[in-house]
């Protein structure tokens, strides 16, 4: 009885315990169902992505740069097949033995290999590592016939950067190489489109169109495991190739400027007087843009940094040196143009024992024997020193500069293509105050109305100053990336109805002159230069009649210069030694400007021959040779550029 | 012993089947199914290895139960004690011939399987606290003999679990247990003054803890301190459960588990497979079914007439919920990862052996309800 009370009483003690063991129970369950309603119904959004963030991984695949080609549509600068291997690490079992392999195939040197090992530390373990990046076609044929025994080999065809012409467009086209990091920060194209084996432009119009020529990456997203391998390739948005470009270079009188150089150093310029397009831009020594696409190897390399003639640099455009004698049309032009000096103004050059003296200091005509009585047209022609010394004493160095401004020496030509580009000096008096806190001799203003002293320029300058001056005496703008926008036609008629305006008063201030304006006061003034220039080519005596050209297609008018890279002391003098006698750095610069054809001008041409020795001698024969190509080739340039009209 | 137990006096054969609790086999039918479906699918929908062998034993092991069923359940109170020491054997043998998987020391292999002696002793404490309760008076329960006792028997396997090392048994061992003794009737301030004594020993027991045991803790309240280490588990874990959503990806569509960022995917985390495949609904509809079981169970505890067999099925049921709760809880981050199988679903020879055991005494509980088990 007692126990069947007992067992009762348990009984109900253990229902009791049942009930709140199951409440507790409810609750639990309770808890667990809002916590999968949290989970799975109010954050499904967010478990949703990091769930495709796990299982799907992008690979961005680089775009093909766009093609440079000249303006005859030749491809300057190309894409190349090319054949490479990369090393998938999350297929490849024992890396060590797949490098092993891989390098008895394709042979790869002992710092390529330690290069690899190098990468390797960098990159995850599910990436993928680049063994080779330019194989020959015979390792690449030879590694897929072994192929099934490299674990994680992938032989792959890509594109990579080529320069046909190699060495003959270095200084325009510049050339590619990986992005750095300075690359990716400074360049937004570059920080968006930045994919692993990405080149960009480092130098020239490779690096300053990047923005147009470098294109679009394509994404690949595939589904991977936790592992990181591969599963499939669930999308595929392919690259996009960067814009083509069209420059303005002809690549035949490139080539032929590239030519006329060979193992000389200097530059050669050449430009539509109009339309500002520049036909050829050569700058000698050069070297092979190609090398640089994979990296340059260190001998090569130091091979062109140390290289005595500076192949490195634009001589074109980065290139100052004084122009010498090829200033003194422009010299000449000022003179006439603030009303200083009229063209009949005789002066005599009494040669060495009479030099041209000016507060005690003797300036020495470069003829020995002395010119004679001069006249401003012969004074141009036969390039007499003691004229000019006289008409820049005349005229005072601050007209000149303003002058001389005018026609585009002491600013950069095209400034946003060539970082590197130099802006010269044109020198004042008030420049000095400033910058050197002098004051300025007349000494000094006798030898700037010859070229030297402070005056600095570049070819590329000389050139646009012929150019303006053979068009006429408008102002043009140089450009090398071809633009549609720039109509031949419609900038003749602005020329043509610039012409006719009427003249403002303060034109020979120092102001600003906006595109196909005019420069002169006086159109007469620049046809006695343009004359003066066209005798010094072509009749007896002067100093580029050697180079003229006799048929009346290719005649042209020029100016040499011969600029002085040192002083010439008395000694010098005496010795009066030949350009091969004298130590190569102490040579002079041999220059030469022209226009031609004279008759209806098209093209303007500078030459720089450094430490050359007379520009007569060492620079007009090379304006000769190009002139005449230039010529031969604008015929069909016309067509060309009737049929870009066209599209 | 079986066929003396099935040839009983009082019950006829056809008695005995007419009193098989057929729903309970149903559900454990279903869920097995269920089970044999997600071991397919953490197989990328191959039948292969794992699948075969969780088939196997499923077939196996449900035919034990079945048979197992027809035991008298007074048999079960005779042999409890026998049974508990035997586990406590198996347990000790362990650490002598025991055989080792990623640093824990657990199994016997027994040749045709390696069993698990912890798992067996889930169901043997229950059986031998089972029995030793129906003996003790309401009155006595409190006396210091009766509370030392149960605490030894508790904490010998406990302590033996514990350094294998396996925490999460360990767990479940005593907690099915203290579910006993406090159904027993147990004064409710020992639980409300051992609650406390815990909270006070924690940075104790804390210091004792195994680093990877400990980093499992930290990891638990912030998994992303080391989301590619101890974090990474629950952190995959919530995404493959989370993405899932309402309606689930569908069978063998699980990428979590597809692309191998689910760890333990047919142990300790099918039930996150499943909810991943079939979503909320899917998950409820799971936890629906054990609901079903653990209510079928204590059905068939009310309708018994021992306080033996009465103990034994609300003790079974509370313990088959805190292995549900704990794994679920655990897996969608609630709890700590501590190691613990879902019933029936996870793949694993001696859980599903401990689980069918355990099954099978409550089916004889309901055959032989009427059984008095002690005289």
């Amino acid at each position: 009885m007692i126990k069947r009370i007992s067992n009762l009483d348990k009984n109900k003690t253990i229902n009791r315990r049942l009930f709140i063991l199951g409440s507790a129970k409810v609750g639990l369950l309770g808890l667990i169902t809002a916590r999968l309603y949290n989970l799975q119904i109010s954050e499904k959004k967010k478990y949703e992505t990091l769930s495709d963030k796990n299982r799907f991984r992008e690979w961005k695949t680089p775009p093909k740069r766009g093609v440079i080609t000249d303006f005859y549509n030749n491809i300057i600068a190309d894409n190349k097949r090319v054949y490479q291997v990369y090393l998938s690490l999350d297929e490849t079992k024992n890396f060590n033995n797949s490098i092993f392999k891989l390098k008895n195939i394709i042979g790869l040197s002992d710092a390529e290999l330690s290069n690899i090992y190098k990468k390797k530390q960098k990159i995850k373990p599910w990436d993928t590592i680049m063994v080779s990046e330019n194989l020959s076609w015979e390792k690449f044929s030879k590694l897929n016939l072994y192929l099934h025994e490299i674990e994680g080999a992938k032989p792959v065809l890509s594109t990579s950067r080529y320069y046909p012409y190699s060495n003959d467009l270095v200084h325009i086209i510049g050339y590619v190489g990986d992005a750095s990091a300075d690359d990716i920060t400074k360049n937004k194209k570059i920080e968006e489109n930045f994919v692993p084996g990405l080149k960009v432009g480092k130098i020239g119009i490779e690096n300053s169109t990047d923005q147009i020529l470098i294109g679009n990456y394509g994404i690949k997203r595939y589904e991977v495991n936790s592992s990181g391998k591969k599963i499939r390739e669930i999308s595929y948005k392919k690259e996009t190739q960067g814009e083509n470009l069209r420059t303005t270079i002809d690549i035949e009188v490139q080539r032929l400027a590239q030519k006329l150089l060979d193992n000389k150093a200097g530059s050669i310029c050449a430009m539509d007087i109009y339309n500002g397009e520049i036909i050829a831009l050569a700058s000698s020594p050069t070297y092979d843009p190609n090398k640089f696409t994979y990296g340059i190897n260190k001998k090569d390399w130091h091979e062109i940094k140390n290289n005595k003639l500076r192949p490195l640099i634009n001589k074109s455009i980065a290139g100052l040196y004084s122009p010498g004698s090829t200033i003194k049309p422009l010299v000449a032009l000022a003179a006439l143009e603030y009303g200083i000096i009229n063209p009949d103004l005789k002066i005599k050059c009494k040669g060495h024992d009479h030099p041209y003296e000016l507060y005690g200091q003797k300036y020495h005509c470069w003829k020995k024997e002395g010119h004679g009585i001069m006249s401003l047209r012969n004074a141009i022609k036969q390039s007499c020193d003691t004229y000019f010394y006289e008409v820049a004493r005349l005229l005072g160095v601050d007209k000149l500069s303003i002058i001389a401004k005018r026609y585009g020496l002491g600013t950069k030509v095209l400034e946003n293509i060539f970082p590197e580009e130099k802006k010269g000096l044109v020198p004042s008096t008030k420049w000095k105050k400033q910058v050197l806190e002098q004051s300025w001799y007349l000494g000094e203003t006798v030898i700037t109305g010859i070229g030297q002293g402070y005056i600095q320029t570049t070819p590329l300058q000389l050139c646009l100053m012929t150019a303006q001056l053979a068009n006429g005496g408008f102002k043009i703008k140089p450009n090398i990336i071809y633009n549609s926008n720039f109509n031949y036609e419609e900038i003749l008629s602005k020329i043509q109805s610039e012409k006719n305006k009427p003249i403002e008063e303060n034109i020979l201030q120092d102001r600003n002159i906006n595109l196909y304006e005019k420069l002169y006061k006086n159109p007469k003034n620049i046809k006695i230069v343009l004359d003066a220039m066209y005798g010094s080519t072509n009749e007896k005596f002067g100093t580029s009649f050697g180079s003229r050209h006799k048929d009346k297609k290719y005649r042209y008018a020029g100016k040499t210069g011969t600029s002085q890279v040192r002083r010439i002391t008395e000694k010098d003098r005496e010795l009066d030694l030949d350009t091969s006698e004298i130590e190569y750095k102490n040579r002079d610069h041999a220059l030469f400007v022209a226009f031609a054809p004279y008759d209806k001008p098209k093209y303007a041409i500078s030459v720089l021959v450094e430490h050359g020795g007379s520009g007569s001698k060492a620079a007009a024969p090379l304006a000769k040779m190009l002139i005449k190509k230039i010529i031969d080739r604008d015929k069909e340039r016309e067509i060309k550029r009737e049929e870009l009209k066209i599209i | 012993m079986i066929s003396s137990s099935l040839n009983s006096l009082n019950y006829s054969f056809i008695d005995k089947l007419k009193s098989v609790d057929y729903f309970l086999i149903l559900i454990v039918l279903l869920i097995g199914a269920i089970s044999v479906f997600s071991i397919y699918s953490t197989e990328n929908g191959e039948f292969s290895f794992y699948t075969k062998n969780h088939l196997i034993r499923l077939v196996a092991f449900f035919s034990l139960f079945l048979v197992l069923s027809f035991v008298r359940v007074s048999t079960w109170y005779k042999h409890a004690y026998i049974f508990y020491l035997l586990a406590l054997f198996l347990l000790i043998l362990v650490i002598f011939f025991g055989i080792s998987a990623s640093g824990s020391k657990r199994w016997i292999n027994l040749f045709v399987f390696n069993l698990q002696p912890s798992e067996l002793m889930k169901i043997a404490v229950i059986v031998c606290f089972a029995r030793y309760y129906h003996r003790i008076q309401s009155a006595d329960i409190e006396s210091y003999k009766y509370l030392i006792q149960p605490f030894i028997l508790i904490l010998i396997p406990c302590y033996l679990v514990i350094t294998q090392p396996d925490l999460g048994t360990a767990i479940l061992i005593a907690g099915s247990g203290i579910a006993i003794i406090w159904l027993a009737g147990l004064n409710i301030k020992y639980f409300i003054y051992s609650g406390l004594m815990v909270i006070v020993s924690l940075p104790f027991i804390i210091s004792i803890l195994k680093p990877y045991q400990k980093s499992r803790i930290l990891t638990f309240f912030n998994p992303e301190r080391d989301p590619l280490g101890a974090g990474y588990q629950i952190i995959q874990s919530k995404i493959a459960i989370g993405s899932g959503g309402m309606y689930g990806k569908g069978f063998l569509q699980g990428t979590q588990s597809y692309l191998e960022f689910l760890p333990e995917k047919h142990t300790d985390f099918i039930f996150t497979l499943f909810s991943e495949e079939f979503g909320f609904l899917g998950s409820i509809l799971l936890i629906f079914l054990y609901v079903l079981l653990i209510y079928r169970i204590i059905k068939i505890g009310f309708s018994c007439r021992s306080f033996f067999a009465k103990l034994y099925c609300f003790g079974f049921s509370s313990a088959l919920f805190l292995y549900v709760f704990v794994n679920i809880a655990m897996v969608v981050g609630l709890l700590p990862i501590v190691g613990a199988p879902l019933p029936i679903m996870s793949y694993g020879g001696s859980s599903m052996l401990s689980i069918m055991i355990g099954l099978s005494i409550v089916m004889s509980c309901k055959i032989y309800s009427h059984e008095i088990v002690s005289k």
